[in-house]
């Protein structure tokens, strides 16, 4: 524990951490200090002079060092001029007066000041009603105005920093709150000051504008009406709002959500999400999100939501009953016998998987995971457990990230280990091209496409980087996907387990495996002991398919084709898409906003989420229709307690003995304190009131020996002459049909296929940045615009997956320049 | 009576290195390096007196010995940023004496152990900077810098840089942070430079003419400069003359001096013969001083003496203002400076600069009323106590004694409307 300091503020003595400034130690005490461009993550700049406080210091004797005593009190020495709250650091037996007239002057002053150019404009201002300048200007402002009216200045009031982020230049205060997020916690300095004095204007240089995937945390942390997401802007009121929490469905990381709900007249007057918004969980997402969790919602109002079940008659799907549906697909898996093939997604809740794998182990059938990731494996033997945290991740902790372009793939992670890398923990990232993680670690490591499990392996040889992860306290490994398939990815998670094992860094606090997962609950189904197929398309050829939060048909024409063939196929869905066009019989399922249940996400936490919206037409809950569906199978599964199944799920699967939701509930005290009245402090971010989770445990510590499995991979197929290498790369905003669902907002960041080859091969091809060329590979056909990227090595394409080729794996492919 | 700071007034072609070598030019320098520790040489300085000749007159051997020998490396920056109103002393060291200026920079990097120097000039010194930049080369070439010098172990090299049009990249941690290529905005203190400077390295930084002044202290000691100036402001001053005055430029006097000799033995009095109305004795950051008595202008120019007059000496740029300037007109023009020169960052002065041009503008043009003097004194006030940095606090200086020194001027401006 660091050395505590003791000193009073308002007459309250109170001992808090050593080197804290003065606003957060009167934060920590009940005591708001108002505050505009102080905000407790970033670092102390003392310039909107919102804070002014006196600060008296006691008097030391200049022989002894001790405090000299006057009337039988340390005697104290205020300076002549008002401090700033934010950027004196505490010391022993300071004494701090917030409330005194000098400091009340000094803060009004500053009001008046930032009023003389704000339009004050809260009537039609979407921060009105959670904007700390119009609390403080209620709280110190003068009621009438001493500026002239005509003599403010007029400035742009929509001016777009980018395409998501619209900048009101006349609200702006100029705290550089926004411009400071970007630099140190993000490290994209994609915006920052134009002009100088009252001209100050924050303006954007990236091209395109606002480049980051983390921009919409600005809006929370801007302390006015500037900085507005084209999302949310004059959509609703702030006080109109209901709350609900919820977890980001996009990625593994989990990030805690609420759900700002109001009934939209554009709707008929139904409920609707009207906003995403950070929920405070500083071992998960701290107070941010991701731009694709917060905007890449829209598709659970989609008007492409299923409504009611359907079955196929005369080649035509038709409604059913619920009733009629599910006998028939219940009939059908029960004729099919061991035929009978159950895909489940990552998308579903644990609850829901844990049904389906009863409903499996109780049939004759086999149940996958449809992922294109393997590795799950281990990720539950030697993954993170209880009481890990990157916020606690520093020096003597080395994080390595293999396969993996963090920033694109789980961008809060990204976050957090660029975070903690700036806390002195050494960052090794092993990848075949250059990612933006690169320019934070310690040491890069640049191998081939096919020798990723070689490089690992190498991080336990005498090197200077493998002594710098042999020799760490605390070690944790990220492994992704790029350019990988499901055999690939599933060899490199065993080479990195064995390292982790061999090193001591299995089954403790902050030591582990993680798997950079495609969708929320992977890991999840992975704990509950599904696993993926490699030849999926073989495994479901002429079976009797249930396919649950998964659209096939449009991910790969191989399984297209391999569905045709299939004897009878039920689709389970939140969506129409052409995996449901297909089907014999189509379940409407419930969306995460409408239902509540549990994800497990890829650190292995455990996390609720809650209902939000009513639900669309008869929709069900996953666990429901799959209980539903087993009641005419003659099997008996909970259907109607999401409570009951986890307890069920409890008592049966090791890792997840002893967590119940009142567990899963539970908050601790979180620093720093947000979300309460003073928006002005941390932003308009959440509390968390409705859980922080709980992680799973690690086979070690349950006492078990831990067998990781010894998997050695086929080479990487060989292209022939005048081939390439093709191998897929993700994108953070694809083609996925949830991502298109907002296309509206985000479609200058989403694109169409790309693929990207060396300099040097595009040359040799005769093809040049920005022109299509005509790609094929493995049954799969179609255009693609070029790229360059030298950090790749000739023979390689990269293919982005989700964005029109199907690629599921490293993949010999033609690439012809297109007439 | 011979120049120490302007030798080059004395002195034929003393900006060339042969002139100047002959005139025992870098003998402190490699004295210093060859002959005393860098702490005698911080130790000579602080026994001099000498003040910080950038405006704020710190204890220039005190600023040294402050460094921090804990964290390295250490820097210097020169300011050669010179860009307050009335004040152009520093280009006529680094013009025509600029070895002297190089040496005092030299002798300052062996006493605080940097191993280089950067001097930053303000944009407009373009011209200058090559100039700068070929005598530096000059000594370069004549082993004064490099590596090993005078067959030692202490290297030190010099760079020049330019700023790109900012008055605030004359406060010391907005130069810095110019210097690293961002935006030229103060910093908050603490920490100081001397603790956290150039790159947040130990960095001291001290104006051209202190520097300038370092090379004689060293070759003629201590006592002999304290032996100049007064008490409290030892040695001499390059007071920058201007305003109503026939004969305005640098002048390098004793401290103590009076602002009657400067005006009247060495300026040549008041044009046209008229009164002095008001000095402003730094600038236009200056406070106004009032010369209703005849008695003022006999009050001698040192730190201590200008200030029982209501004003401080500053950077001693004196300028001179009859009686037939208005002050709701001068004030107007300060404010008018500040307002373009606030650099933004904090609200007082981004604010309050703004409004106060507003109202002095209104005032001026003769559509002010008389609640807008009220209001102005006290948007002046509210800035005072309240800035980031000394450019907020500087804008009022004059606007607040110009009112209360002189209030007939402004009664009579708003009295028209």
């Amino acid at each position: 524990m660091s050395k505590q300091v003791t000193l009073t503020i308002d007459g309250i003595q109170v001992t808090v951490p050593e080197g804290i400034v003065v606003a957060d130690a009167a934060k920590m005490v009940g005591i708001d200090i108002p505050v505009f461009c102080h905000h407790p993550k970033l670092e102390p700049v003392g310039m909107c002079r919102m804070c002014l406080v006196e600060i008296g210091r006691p008097v030391r004797d200049r022989a002894t060092g001790e405090f000299v005593i006057e009337n039988g009190a340390p005697k104290i020495q205020f300076m002549p001029k008002l401090e700033t709250a934010c950027t004196n650091k505490v010391e022993d037996g300071m004494v701090v007066l917030t409330q005194t007239e000098k400091s009340r002057e000094g803060q009004r002053s500053t009001v008046e000041f930032l009023l003389t150019s704000h339009p004050l404009d809260c009537p039609v201002c979407d921060k009105g009603g959670e904007c700390p300048l119009q609390n403080l200007t209620m709280a110190h402002g003068p009621g009438k105005s001493r500026f002239i009216y005509d003599e403010k200045l007029r400035l742009g009031k929509h001016v777009p920093l980018g395409n998501l982020i619209v900048l009101d230049q006349e609200r702006c205060i100029q705290c550089a709150r926004c411009i400071r997020f970007q630099n140190e916690i993000v490290g994209d300095a994609v915006i920052d000051f134009d002009d100088r004095g009252r001209g100050t204007k924050i303006v954007s240089f990236s091209d395109p504008g606002f480049d980051s995937v983390f921009s919409g945390n600005t809006t929370d942390i801007c302390p006015v009406g500037a900085l507005t997401t084209r999302d949310f802007r004059f959509e609703a009121r702030p006080w109109e709002l209901d709350a609900q929490a919820s977890i980001c469905t996009q990625c593994a990381v989990g990030c805690n959500t609420t759900l700002n709900t109001r009934r939209e007249p554009r709707a008929g007057g139904d409920i609707t999400v009207q906003r995403v918004m950070p929920r405070q969980n500083e071992e998960v997402n701290e107070i941010w999100i991701c731009d694709k969790g917060r905007f890449a919602y829209h598709y659970a109002e989609s008007r492409k939501r299923l409504a009611r079940p359907r079955v196929r008659q005369d080649a035509k799907l038709v409604s059913a009953s619920w009733d009629a549906a599910t006998r028939l697909a219940a009939e059908n898996f029960l004729k099919a016998r061991n035929d009978f093939v159950v895909l489940v997604s990552g998308r579903l809740s644990n609850e829901d998987l844990f049904n389906v794998k009863t409903l499996v182990e109780q049939s004759e059938g086999t149940g996958y995971l449809y992922s294109l990731m393997g590795g799950g494996e281990v990720t539950s033997l030697v993954g993170m457990s209880g009481g890990s945290n990157f916020a606690n991740m520093g020096r003597g902790t080395t994080i390595v990230v293999v396969a993996s372009d963090l920033y694109e793939e789980a961008p809060i992670w990204y976050l957090r280990v660029k975070q903690a890398a700036d806390r002195g923990a050494t960052l090794i990232v092993l990848n075949p091209r250059a990612t933006k993680l690169d320019r934070f670690s310690s040491y890069v490591v640049r191998y081939a496409y096919g020798d990723e499990m070689k490089s690992v392996r190498d991080l336990s040889r005498k090197t200077k980087i493998g002594d710098a992860f042999t020799q760490a306290e605390n070690a944790v490994i990220l492994f992704g996907s790029d350019g990988l398939g499901i055999a690939g990815s599933a060899g490199l998670a065993s080479a990195c387990a064995k390292v982790l094992q061999d090193g001591g860094h299995a089954g403790k606090p902050n030591n582990g495996l993680i798997g950079v997962w495609e969708r929320a609950n992977d890991q999840g189904a992975w704990e509950i002991g599904f696993k993926v197929e490699e030849n999926l398309a073989e495994a479901i050829q002429g079976k009797t398919v249930y396919i649950i939060g998964a659209d096939p048909v449009s991910d790969d024409p191989n399984l297209a084709k391999a569905l045709e063939g299939a004897a009878f196929v039920v689709v389970q869905d939140v969506m129409e898409t052409a995996t449901t066009q297909i089907a014999d019989v189509v379940l409407p399922a419930q969306a995460f906003t409408e239902r509540d249940g549990t994800f497990t996400s890829g650190e292995r936490r455990v996390q609720r989420f809650y209902p939000a919206v009513p639900v669309t037409g008869e929709a069900k809950p996953d666990y429901a229709i799959t209980s539903q569906i087993a009641s005419h199978m003659g099997v008996t599964l909970e259907g109607t307690s999401v409570s009951a199944l986890f307890d069920g799920l409890a008592k049966s699967v090791k890792s997840f003995e002893g967590l119940s939701y009142a567990r899963l509930t539970e908050v601790r005290p979180q620093w720093p304190i947000v979300g309460r009245g003073d928006m002005y402090y941390g932003g308009t971010t959440y509390e968390n009131k409705h859980g922080m989770g709980a992680q799973l445990s690690a086979a070690a510590t349950r006492g078990e020996t831990v067998d990781i499995p010894q998997i050695d991979k086929e080479a990487a197929p060989r292209p022939k002459e005048k081939e390439l290498l093709a191998v897929p790369i993700t994108r953070l905003y694809d083609r996925g049909t949830t991502v298109m669902m907002s296309a509206d907002l985000l479609r200058d960041r989403i694109g169409g296929a790309t693929i990207a080859l060396h300099p040097d091969a595009a040359q040799n091809l005769g093809v040049e940045e920005g022109q299509v060329v005509n790609v094929s590979f493995d049954g799969v056909n179609g255009d693609a615009v070029v790229k360059l990227d030298d950090t790749i090595s000739v023979g390689v394409a990269l293919i982005p997956r989700s964005m029109g080729l199907a690629i599921r794996e490293p993949v010999p492919a033609n690439v012809r320049p297109q007439r | 009576m011979e120049h120490i700071l302007l030798r080059h007034r004395d002195i034929a072609d003393f900006n060339t290195l042969n002139v100047y070598k002959k005139n025992d030019g870098f003998a402190a320098y490699k004295n210093a390096v060859t002959k005393m520790t860098p702490t005698e040489v911080t130790q000579v300085v602080k026994d001099s007196g000498l003040r910080g000749r950038g405006g704020a007159g710190f204890p220039t051997g005190m600023k040294w010995s402050f460094i921090d020998n804990k964290n390295w490396p250490h820097y210097i920056v020169a300011n050669a940023d010179e860009s307050e109103p009335g004040t152009f002393k520093d280009r006529e060291i680094m013009e025509g004496n600029p070895f002297q200026f190089l040496e005092g920079l030299a002798i300052a990097c062996y006493a605080v152990g940097a191993n280089v120097a950067y001097i930053y000039l303000r944009g407009e010194f373009w011209e200058l900077a090559a100039f700068l930049d070929q005598k530096i080369a000059e000594m370069e070439k004549e082993g004064y810098l490099g590596d090993k010098l005078f067959g030692g172990e202490y290297s030190l090299r010099m760079y020049t840089h330019l700023g790109a049009g900012a008055y605030i990249c004359g406060e010391e941690t907005a130069m810095l942070e110019s210097l690293e290529g961002k935006r030229g905005q103060p910093r908050v203190r603490p920490p100081f430079p001397p603790s956290y400077g150039l790159y947040g390295k130990p960095t001291v930084i001290n104006n051209v003419e202190t520097f300038a002044n370092v090379p004689p202290i060293l070759a003629r000691g201590a006592n002999w400069y304290k032996s100049l100036g007064t008490a409290d402001s030892a040695g001499v001053k390059v007071f920058s003359l201007s305003g109503r005055v026939r004969k305005p430029g640098n002048y390098e006097l004793p401290f103590g001096t009076t602002f009657r000799e400067l005006i009247y033995t060495y300026g040549g009095g008041v044009q046209d013969s008229r009164s002095v109305k008001a000095i402003m004795p730094a600038g236009a950051s200056s406070s106004l001083i009032l010369v209703n008595d005849e008695k003022v202008l006999d009050t001698p120019m040192d730190y201590a003496s200008v200030r029982t007059i209501g004003a401080d000496l500053g950077s001693a740029s004196v300028i001179v203002i009859d009686d037939t300037v208005r002050m709701d007109w001068l004030v107007n023009k300060t404010v008018h400076f500040f307002n373009h020169e606030s650099c933004g960052k904090c609200t007082p002065c981004r604010e309050g600069t703004y409004w106060m041009s507003n109202i002095t503008e209104r005032i001026r043009e003769g559509r002010g009323v008389p609640g807008d003097v009220d209001l102005l004194l006290n948007v002046a006030k509210q800035m005072q106590g309240k800035c980031l940095c000394a450019l907020g606090e500087f804008s009022t200086m004059a606007v607040v004694t110009g009112i209360e020194r002189f209030p007939e001027d402004f009664k009579k401006a708003v009295s028209k409307a």
